[in-house]
C-alpha cells in the first residue's frame, strides 16, 4: 500500500490562481461560521456560478458539456473550494459520484439527458444507499423495486440522505429480485425523480441543530423503466465503485480546515512552546495527508481503482479531523459558542466540535473502511 | 532497478544473526564491502567521484531500505558525510563516514586542528573519518553563499571540514537504545585533511541528518507492519489465526495508515532536497509526522506479536529500538514541530494554505 508521490502539473498554478480570485469575489463577504460548513453549504446560485466557470464535471468528455480536463486539475479546483469553505453542497455529490456512475454504467440516453445538466449546475444528485435498518451492513437494505408495466414500483425508505429535500435525483439501491437476507445478488440502482409521485422527503435535525439530512419514504412510487442504472441486479458491484468515487476527494481531510486557520489567527504571536508544537503537528499531518490525496487523484487520472487507497486516506484524514477541535481547544481557553456575539473562533469550534462525531460515520464508517485495509492486507 | 538491487542485497545478506553480532561490537565488515562494492553508499556523488551519479531520490531509496532492514552499519551517516564533502568539493574517501552531529565553533579550531569533546557521534568508533561542519553559532539558518575562490570565507559562511578518525582522536564509546555505537569522540589537536566552504545552511547536519533518519525511520515502519501482518496470519489461537479477529484487523489498518504517510512524507521531503530550493518545510514535515507516528506505531507491532515479540530472540525490537532512538535524532519530532507551529503562526492564517500548495519555493522561512 504504497503511495506514488505525484507533483500536480505546474499548468494547474494558473488554475489555481483563477479558482482563488473566483472564490474572492464570490465568498469575500462569507463569514468563518459560514465557511466552517464546507462542502455542507447548499447554495444553487453558487452551483451556477461554479459551473459557468466550467468547474463542473471538469473531467467528463466534451459532449456531455464536460470539460474534458485531467483528475489533478478537478482536484486543484476542488481543494481550493473546500479550504475556502464555499458552498459546493449542491452539486457536490453529482459530480463526485453520480456523474462518474452514469459515465461508467449509464445509458449513452441517460448520459445525455444528466449529465449536461449537472455540468449546467441546474440538477442536484443526492444518495440512496442507508436505510433505518441498514447502515454499515449495506448489503441487508429492504427497499424494493417491483416490475409494473414501464417500469417500477418503489417501496421502502432511505435515510441520511444528504441534501435530498433540495435535490432533484437520487441514484437508489433497491432490491429488484430476491429476499432481503444480506446477499449481494438482485441488487440493482435506480434513479428517482424526487419531485415524482409517491416519494417523501422529510428532513432529519442534527444534534448541531442544522436540518441537512433526510428520510426519504418510497410509497408505490412509480419510476419508469429508463431509469435504471446499469445492469438489473448489478447493483452491489456498482454501488461499490461508486463508494470509490465517494471516498476518493480531498473533503476526507479538510472538514476542519477553517477551524485550523481560525486556531492560527486567534494563537499569540510568538506563541507559547506548547500551541508551537501543537500547530506544528497539525501542519506536518495536513502536508502529508494532502500528498496522499493527491496521489489518489493521480490513480484516478491513470484510469486506477483507488478503492483501498482512498479508505486509507479516509481513514487517516478522518483522526486528523477529529483531533482537531481538541487540540483547538486544549490550546484556547475558551468556551465553543454557535450565534451572533460570539468570536469566529468560538463560532468554528462549536460547528467542528459538534460535527466531529459525522466524520468518522459518513461515507463509510471507520470500522468499515478498516475492514477494507485490512482485506488490502491479506488479513481477511 | 535500485531499488530491486538494494533489496537483494540486504534481504540475503542482513540477517538476524549479523544483527546481534553488530550489536555485540562486531564490525561487519564483509558487509560494508559488499554495501560499497555494490555502489550503495554514495548514492548522492557523481560517478566521477566514485558515486552512483544519483540524487536525493536514489538515496531515499537506499536509506529506506537500510531501515526496512535494520542495516547495521553507518549507511545513513555515510551517505550524508559524503553528500557534504562533495557539496564542499572535498575528494570523498572510501570506507565507513560519519558526521559529528552539531556544527563547530571556529574557535575550536586552531592551526588547522580540532580540540573538542563531541558526543553521540554515530559509529564513532567504526567510521574511518569524520565530517564536519565549521559554523558561526551565530550564522542564521540560511547560510550565505559560498566564498569568493582562494578569499576566506565570508561572515556566517559554513565550511565543511574532514578529520580521520586515528588522528589524534580518543573513543568514549556509547551507544543508543537500538545498541547502534553513539561514540564520544575526543578531539585533542585532531588535524584537519580539509576544510573548504560550501553553500549550505548552518544547520545542515541537522537539517539533512533529520531528512536521513525519516527516510529511514519510514523503511522501520514499513517493516513492523509487513512483520505484524505475517505474524498475524501465523500466529493461531482459539482455532483461528488471530489476524481474523477484528480488533487485530483493525489495529494493523491503523499502523497500515500511518506506514503509507511516513513513507509518502519520506519521498516527499527527498524530493524536495533534489530539487531546486529550500528542502527545509518538507524535511520538517517529515521528521514531525514520522517521528510522532512511533509510539502508537511500535505499540501496535508488539501488542500484536505478543509476549513473544518482546523478547530479544524474536528480532521485532531490532526495528522499534530503532525508531525509539531515531525519532529524536538530529532534532526530535517536538522540536521539529515547533519549528513548523512558528512559522506558520508568524506568517500568519490567510498565508497557511497558500504556503501549502506553493512547490516547495516559498516553504515557510524560520521565525528563529
Amino acid at each position: 500500500m504504497r503511495f506514488e508521490l505525484r507533483e500536480l502539473p505546474p499548468e494547474t498554478e494558473a488554475l489555481r490562481r483563477e479558482v482563488r480570485a473566483f472564490l474572492a469575489g464570490a465568498l469575500g463577504a462569507l463569514p468563518p461560521a459560514r465557511r466552517a460548513f464546507t462542502w455542507s453549504g447548499f447554495d444553487p446560485a453558487f452551483s451556477r456560478a461554479v459551473a459557468a466557470r466550467g468547474w463542473i464535471g471538469m473531467t467528463w468528455p466534451e459532449r456531455y458539456g464536460g470539460g474534458g480536463r485531467s483528475a489533478l486539475e478537478r482536484y486543484v479546483v476542488l481543494e481550493e473550494m473546500l479550504v475556502a469553505g464555499a458552498p459546493v453542497g449542491a452539486h457536490w455529490v453529482g459530480d463526485r459520484q453520480s456523474g462518474p456512475l452514469l459515465l461508467r454504467f449509464g445509458t449513452e440516453e441517460q448520459r445525455r439527458r444528466f449529465l449536461p445538466r449537472i455540468c449546467g449546475g441546474e440538477l442536484f444528485f443526492c444518495i440512496g444507499m442507508s436505510e433505518p435498518d441498514s447502515g454499515s451492513d449495506l448489503a441487508s437494505i429492504r427497499a424494493r423495486a417491483a416490475r409494473t408495466r414501464g417500469g417500477w414500483i418503489a417501496n421502502g425508505t432511505k435515510l441520511w440522505t444528504t441534501g435530498a429535500h433540495l435535490c432533484d435525483v437520487m441514484i437508489a439501491l433497491f432490491r429488484t429480485s430476491g429476499g432481503a437476507d444480506g446477499r449481494h445478488a438482485g441488487l440493482s440502482q435506480i434513479l428517482v425523480d424526487l419531485h415524482g409521485p409517491g416519494v417523501t422527503v422529510r428532513t432529519i435535525r442534527d444534534l448541531a441543530g442544522h436540518e441537512h439530512f433526510c428520510e426519504v419514504v418510497f410509497e408505490d412510487a412509480f419510476i419508469p423503466d429508463d431509469m435504471l442504472v446499469g445492469a438489473e441486479g448489478a447493483g452491489w458491484d456498482q454501488v461499490m465503485a461508486e463508494l470509490a468515487y465517494e471516498r476518493s476527494g480531498p473533503e476526507r481531510y479538510l472538514s476542519c480546515y477553517p477551524l485550523l486557520a481560525e486556531l492560527v489567527r486567534v494563537l499569540p504571536d510568538p506563541p507559547g512552546e506548547r500551541a508551537a508544537v501543537a500547530v506544528g503537528r497539525q501542519v506536518a499531518h495536513l502536508a502529508t495527508l494532502r500528498q496522499m490525496s493527491i496521489s489518489v487523484a493521480g490513480m484516478l487520472e491513470a484510469g486506477r481503482n483507488p478503492a483501498l487507497e482512498a479508505a486509507l486516506v479516509k481513514d487517516v484524514g478522518g483522526v486528523f479531523e477529529q483531533a482537531l477541535p481538541g487540540v483547538a481547544q486544549s490550546l484556547v481557553d475558551i468556551e465553543p459558542r454557535a450565534g451572533a456575539g460570539a468570536s469566529d473562533f468560538q463560532q468554528v469550534l462549536a460547528h467542528c466540535v459538534q460535527h466531529a462525531p459525522s466524520f468518522s460515520l459518513r461515507g463509510g464508517t471507520r470500522e468499515i473502511l478498516r475492514g477494507i485495509i485490512a482485506r488490502g492486507l491479506g488479513l481477511r | 532497478m535500485l531499488e530491486d538491487a538494494v533489496t537483494r542485497l540486504f534481504a540475503e545478506r542482513v540477517t538476524k544473526e549479523r544483527i546481534e553480532a553488530a550489536e555485540r561490537g562486531d564490525w561487519q565488515d564483509d558487509l560494508w564491502r559488499a554495501v560499497e562494492d555494490a555502489g550503495l553508499a554514495r548514492p548522492l556523488l557523481s560517478e566521477d567521484a566514485g558515486g552512483a551519479g544519483g540524487s536525493w531520490l536514489e538515496a531515499h531509496v537506499v536509506l529506506r531500505a537500510s531501515g526496512y532492514h535494520c542495516v547495521p552499519l553507518p549507511l545513513g551517516e555515510t551517505v550524508l558525510a559524503s553528500w557534504l564533502l562533495a557539496r564542499a568539493g572535498i575528494p570523498v574517501p572510501v570506507g565507513p563516514l560519519t558526521v559529528l552531529p552539531a556544527p563547530i565553533a571556529p574557535g575550536r579550531l586552531a592551526a588547522g586542528c580540532l580540540t573538542a569533546e563531541v558526543a553521540d557521534v554515530p559509529w564513532g568508533r567504526h567510521a574511518g573519518h569524520a565530517v564536519l561542519v565549521v559554523a558561526d553559532p551565530g550564522a542564521g539558518a540560511a547560510g550565505a553563499g559560498a566564498a569568493p575562490a582562494g578569499g576566506s570565507p565570508a561572515p556566517g559562511a559554513l565550511e565543511v571540514g574532514m578529520i580521520a578518525r586515528a588522528d589524534g582522536v580518543a573513543i568514549r564509546p556509547a551507544e543508543n537504545v537500538a545498541r547502534e555505537p553513539r561514540d564520544t569522540l575526543v578531539f585533542d589537536a585532531a588535524p584537519l585533511l580539509a576544510r573548504r566552504p560550501a553553500a549550505l545552511p548552518a544547520d545542515a547536519v541537522r537539517l539533512f541528518g533529520a531528512l536521513v533518519r525519516s527516510a529511514q525511520m519510514a523503511g522501520a515502519l514499513a517493516t513492523l507492519l509487513d512483520q505484524a501482518v505475517r505474524y498475524a496470519g501465523e500466529r493461531v489461537q482459539f482455532g483461528r489465526p488471530i489476524g481474523k479477529f477484528q480488533v487485530i484487523q483493525h489495529m494493523l489498518a491503523e499502523l497500515a495508515g500511518a506506514v503509507a504517510a511516513a513513507g509518502i512524507a519520506a519521498e516527499a521531503a527527498c524530493r524536495a532536497a533534489a530539487a531546486e530550493g529550500d528542502p527545509r518545510f518538507e524535511i520538517a514535515v517529515a521528521k514531525t509526522l514520522i517521528g510522532g507516528a512511533v509510539d502508537r506505531a511500535t505499540g501496535i507491532a508488539h501488542q500484536v506479536h505478543g509476549a513473544i515479540g518482546f523478547t530479544y530472540e524474536h528480532g521485532l525490537h531490532f526495528a522499534t529500538r530503532r525508531l525509539w532512538s531515531w525519532r529524536a535524532e538530529f532534532g526530535s519530532d517536538a522540536a521539529w514541530a515547533a519549528a513548523l507551529g512558528h512559522a506558520a503562526i508568524a506568517r500568519g492564517a490567510d498565508t497557511l494554505w497558500p504556503d501549502l500548495t506553493a512547490r516547495g519555493r516559498s516553504a515557510p522561512r524560520e521565525r528563529r
